[in-house]
């Protein structure tokens, strides 16, 4: 059986699809089995996101109103070959799926895959309801801004009125010149006003816009800060235990370590 | 004397923006609607009636948070002005 994770946000913008892009192809990178699904009916952009775009035939709604069979919906990766995309409708919007008929879904997929990573449309609406329906566990994205952390707070309310009580952070987009001069939120900030468990930490990186750009997640990248946190995030959700680098102080962070390694003195 | 002041330097932006957070999302948490505090507002009037004469319209109550720093807790806080107080029968 399958472990499904949806990624939310209450706030839009801060990075749910782009957190779902780089956790499902991580997870497909280690050699599991992964599907995505794209909830957010009307404004789909994980197909993008994964350079898939060009791919689709049939979407969700199709396969809730029994247009096709679940299979002939999902898309292949082109770089992991066990990795899978299910798009969903730009033309419909969110009420064309009930979150029955998600959690349905959602189920049979787990039969089959390792993985379900769902991305969530932005509010608390139907869509989000969509979204959350068959979950194991939750990833709420925020970004270091009041607006984004008190929309996460209620996501965080919402999650835990439904009894999905496994539900981590992600911080994206932190600026560490900013949060080291007192102009940001730091990660004990928002750990401490919203007290749940953090999963990761991804530093503002330019990389992201340029992977964007190409349709391929920031993860593939070798060289990139943010492709670093996604693998880290990717392994702690495998249930690896995987220590935060604390990239505020240069000094001590990882690669500021390697380089002291190599040019001591 | 506030050192921080004294060079007119203001305390760090995220430092407004927790103390802000902190307390709006005591509000948003217990979801307290005006309605809720008008209701709490009119049982309290009619408890406090039996002891004291008390001045409704200057009645204020108010949600937010209490304590230590770092330790706060919401609190609902009420200030009740008494014109006089009752006598009370002694059991
Ligand atoms: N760490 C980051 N560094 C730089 N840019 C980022 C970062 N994270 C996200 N972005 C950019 O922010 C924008 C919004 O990201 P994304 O689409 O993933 O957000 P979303 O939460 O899915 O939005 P929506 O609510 O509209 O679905 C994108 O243009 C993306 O490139
Ligand atoms: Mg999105």
């Amino acid at each position: 059986m399958g472990i499904s994770i949806v990624v939310t946000s209450g706030k839009g913008g801060v990075g749910k699809t782009t957190t779902t892009a780089n956790i499902s192809t991580g997870l497909a990178m280690l050699g599991k089995k992964v599907v995505a699904i794209d909830a957010d009916t009307g404004l789909r952009n994980l197909d993008l996101h994964l350079g898939l775009e060009n791919r689709i035939v049939y979407n969700l709604v199709d396969v809730v109103e029994g247009v096709c069979r679940l299979k002939q919906a999902l898309i292949k990766d082109k770089r992991y070959e066990n990795l899978y995309l299910l798009p969903t409708a730009q033309t419909r919007d969110k009420t064309a799926v009930k979150p029955e008929q998600m959690e349905k879904l959602v189920n049979e997929l787990k039969e089959e895959f390792d993985y379900i990573v769902i991305d969530c449309p932005a509010g608390i609406e139907h869509g989000f309801e969509n979204a959350v329906a068959g979950a194991d566990m939750a990833v709420v994205v925020t970004t270091p801004e009041v607006s984004a952390v008190r929309d996460a707070d209620r996501i965080i309310g919402k999650l835990e009125a439904k009894g999905l009580d496994n539900h981590q952070l992600i911080i994206n987009r932190i600026k560490y010149e900013m949060t080291k001069k007192g102009e940001m939120l730091n990660i004990d900030d928002m750990t401490d006003i919203l007290a749940i468990k953090l999963l990761g930490i991804v530093p503002e990186d330019e990389k992201i816009v340029i992977s964007t750009n190409r349709g391929e997640p920031v993860i593939t990248d070798e060289g990139a800060k943010a492709g670093q946190a996604y693998k880290n995030i990717v392994r702690r959700i495998t249930g690896e235990e995987v220590p935060f680098i604390d990239f505020e102080d240069e000094n001590t962070g990882f690669f500021s370590a390697l380089k002291k390694f190599f040019f001591k003195k | 004397m506030d050192l921080l002041k004294m060079f007119g330097k203001e305390p760090p932006s995220k430092d407004i923006a927790k103390e802000r957070l902190k307390l709006i999302l005591i509000h948003d948490r217990a979801n307290v609607s005006p309605q809720f505090l008008e209701l709490v507002k009119g049982d309290i009037i009619k408890i406090i009636s039996d002891y004291a004469e008390i001045d409704e319209k200057g009645l204020e109550i108010k949600f937010t948070k209490s304590g230590e720093k770092g330790c706060e807790v919401p609190a609902l806080v009420a200030n009740i002005p008494i014109k006089k107080m009752k006598e009370i029968s002694k059991y």
